[in-house]
């Protein structure tokens, strides 16, 4: 599984990134994690509000960071936010 | 502007819809009756001098501070959910194909009411330019969207009564609409950073997951926790200074340096703001001092506006996307629109 956040080194692009650590930690899951800061390679993605969650390709959340709760789902491919 | 996207509105407990409807009517009657509570207060209950400048300091703390807190709540609770209705993607393919005046027009308008914050002036500016939709409007956008703040609509209304809030608001707009026109009209798009216009930005729709009338009040309730736990702090040190400035610094004390009769106050008030950054909450209090002690409203609004319509860090987030060149002709029209401005106020009152 790859998970890449979006963002270009705000303050809550970070904390998306510390949201998707502990939520892989807590469920033993094994990814990659990526931080995106090229805009030029955020911008393919197409998203317009930083910072921007995917996985595996496909962009989950934009421009709001999502609690550690809906984030375990997000990853579980349960549901999207 | 200082307040800044993104929220994690998950972790904090969902409200029922129905609680904030039950308490605007507590919220009136407090607001109907604050400024008798407040004498009551202070002249009844703890028997202060009327005369001395310490009550009249106190007073003024006592009476504003609430005053301006309810007026916040309810007002960015509301913002918040017409929000909702807004997104960036939204706003996109609402101005895309728009003609240059009548996009400016819609640009500045949504700018006030799309959700926005520096730290997404990026990929917002890539995403307009790469659709098609021309660099002036972009600019209406940009220059809207900062300057007519919702804290500052409040602050306005609130301390200085509904039509200087207006007034800043219509102004804010047409400052919005003209300087975007006019970087339209300049055709200023080789100072562009070429790479903006390379760029294939992915067509990405995110599925709509349906928004429930609840969402939307749970959306406003975020704004305002959001907000309100940001803000608190300069309003309260604001409202502080003013009511220190309002019981103890002469009357007419800014007039000599900030009244209307000193033309060059305007300008030097717009030098000052532009690179100044203060999130409208901090800057109102003050601006009130500065009015209630002889300074001209024109001069007092134009430094407001400079302040948080225009600032350097904004600045150098856009300066990744666009040459200097841009960025000075950019500072430059805003910053005479907000000096006009400055200058017909202090004309008309």
């Amino acid at each position: 599984m790859k998970i890449e956040i979006l963002g270009m080194g705000c303050a809550t692009c970070n904390k998306l990134e510390d949201t998707v650590r502990l939520a892989i930690r807590e469920m033993g899951i094994d990814a990659q994690i990526d931080h995106v800061k090229d805009i030029k390679k955020i911008m393919t993605y197409g998203v317009m509000t930083t910072p921007a969650l995917v996985i595996d390709g496909e962009v989950k959340v934009a421009g709001k960071i999502p609690s550690l709760a809906e984030m375990k789902q997000l990853i579980s491919g349960q549901s999207r936010v | 502007m200082a307040e800044c996207c993104a929220t994690d509105n998950g972790n904090k407990k969902k409200i029922n819809y129905y609680i904030p409807f039950l308490l605007i009517p507590f919220a009136v009657l407090i607001y109907i009756f604050l400024e008798q509570g407040v004498d009551f207060l202070v002249y009844g209950i703890l028997q202060l001098d009327r005369s001395a400048h310490l009550t009249e300091a106190i007073r003024f703390f006592l009476y504003d501070t609430p005053k301006v807190f309810i007026l916040l709540t309810v007002i960015v609770f509301v913002v918040g959910i017409i929000r909702s209705y807004f997104s960036p993607e939204k706003t996109r393919k609402a101005l895309e194909g728009k003609p240059l005046f009548a996009g400016n027009i819609m640009a500045a308008s949504l700018g006030i009411l799309t959700p926005f914050c520096t730290c997404s002036a990026i990929p917002l500016f890539i995403g307009f330019v790469e659709s098609g939709i021309p660099l002036g409007v972009t600019f209406s956008f940009l220059v809207a969207a900062p300057m007519i703040n919702e804290v500052a609509l409040v602050l306005l209304f609130g301390l200085f009564g509904w039509k200087t809030a207006l007034l800043y608001a219509s102004t804010g707009l047409l400052i919005a609409i003209v300087s975007g026109w006019v970087i339209g009209r300049l055709k200023l798009e080789r100072f562009v950073e070429e790479w903006v216009y390379e760029i294939k930005a992915g067509d990405f729709q995110m599925e709509e997951r349906k928004v429930t009338f609840n969402d939307r009040i749970q959306a406003g309730y975020t704004a305002v926790v959001d907000i309100v736990s940001k803000v608190w702090i300069y309003i309260v040190a604001g409202i502080a200074v003013g009511a220190a400035v309002h019981g103890y610094v002469p009357e007419n004390f800014m007039a000599s340096i900030m009244g209307k009769e000193v033309w060059w106050s305007v300008p030097l008030a717009v030098l000052i703001g532009v690179p100044l950054y203060s999130n409208a909450a901090g800057i109102i209090p003050i601006l009130q001092a500065l009015l209630e002690k002889g300074a001209s409203l024109g001069t007092a609004l134009a430094f407001m506006m400079s302040v948080i319509g225009l600032s350097l860090p904004e600045m150098i987030i856009l300066k990744k996307v666009i040459k200097l060149p841009l960025i000075i002709i950019f500072v430059s029209v805003v910053a005479t629109g907000i000096m006009i401005v400055g200058f017909l106020f202090n004309l008309i009152y």
